[in-house]
């Protein structure tokens, strides 16, 4: 996740992730292996053992 | 007078456009945002920091989406892959918000395009529905093949990112307005108010900058600067400057009625 190895258990669902991080209802974006999980996806896309995860936001830039 | 920027068939009153980046607090961002009158502002992806806490103030709550027209832009992306995933976030973070600044850097020290790059991933997001702001080189043949492609603006560096060395190649910009018919905005260079002014002048449709703003000493009286910088510069432009006369002058006032001279 973000580029940094995290225990999860088995099957997580991203909504629960989401939750455990303090995210729900934040403007936050996911891609899971290279591929944008919409929002709309999360209660029921689960999670598995190497899924590579980046959860970004919009920061102040040029 | 209306004379709006129209950038993929939305209008705008300002010509201005400001990054949010590099300032001391969003408190002074906002206020910079404020006194530059811009509608149209550029802000980065970057991954959330998991262990910060989420309930701390963000740039979306002082600088919302609502009043503002985001731009989220590709910086410090040095692949076609790597925008488009980063542009691809952004439409998802934002909601299906479609436009878009393009930039794919060549190298960490001059952070001059790559436009081999540039160009693969302007195809892919423009393929995608994506409204694709692009940054390029001052290459006009580069600069056709991108609007070609289907980008919405067309967006020179007048020097390097953060330089604030100014319009360092006039005609090159101008050789840019004459072969495309979308706006023309100069992005990256401007330092001081005179060079928004110049870009304006020249009859580029707008300015994009960050670090002229963020990094001078009173940022918030640089936005204003800015703002009048890019009026005035506009308004030269409409109005049409005099032809320059290189080796004759020619007196202001009246050469008839001058009082003679008593001596003689």
């Amino acid at each position: 996740m973000n580029g940094a190895a995290r225990q999860l258990v088995n099957n997580c669902r991203i909504a629960a992730l989401i939750d455990a991080l303090g995210y729900t209802g934040k403007r936050i974006a996911l891609e899971k292996n290279g591929e944008i999980v919409p929002r709309s996806q999360y209660a029921e896309h689960t999670l598995k053992e190497g899924d590579k995860l980046e959860i970004v936001v919009a920061v102040g830039g040029g | 007078m209306n004379d709006n920027l129209i950038i993929a068939g939305k209008s705008y009153s300002s010509r201005l456009l400001v990054g949010t980046g590099k300032y001391k607090d969003f408190t002074e961002t906002r206020a910079a945002l404020d006194a530059s009158g811009a509608e149209i502002v550029t802000v980065a992806i970057r991954r959330t920091n998991l262990g910060q806490n989420p309930n701390e103030p963000s740039l979306l709550d002082l600088v919302p989406p609502s009043k503002f027209t985001y731009l989220p832009n590709t910086a410090g992306c040095y692949s076609a892959d790597d925008a488009v995933r980063t542009l691809r976030l952004a439409r998802e973070l934002l909601e299906g918000h479609s436009l878009v600044k393009l930039e794919v850097l060549g190298d960490p020290q001059s952070l001059y395009p790559n436009v081999i790059e540039t160009i693969a991933a302007a195809r892919i997001l423009v393929a995608e529905g994506f409204e694709v702001m692009v940054y390029t080189s001052d290459d006009p043949i580069i600069a056709k093949q991108l609007e070609d492609i289907g980008c919405v603006a067309i967006m020179p560096l007048a020097s390097l990112i953060g330089s604030g060395m100014g319009i360092l190649n006039p005609w090159n910009l101008q050789l840019i307005m004459d072969r495309v018919s979308v706006p023309v905005i100069v992005d990256a260079g401007v330092g001081t108010a005179s060079d928004a002014a110049i870009a304006m002048e020249l009859g580029c449709a707008g300015v994009l900058m960050n670090t002229a703003i963020a990094g001078a000493q009173k940022p918030v009286l640089m936005a204003s600067a800015m703002k009048k910088a890019t009026q005035a510069g506009r308004e030269a432009y409409l109005a049409g400057r005099m032809p320059k006369k290189l080796y004759s002058a020619s007196p202001s006032s009246p050469a008839a009625g001058i009082i003679a001279s008593v001596r003689s």
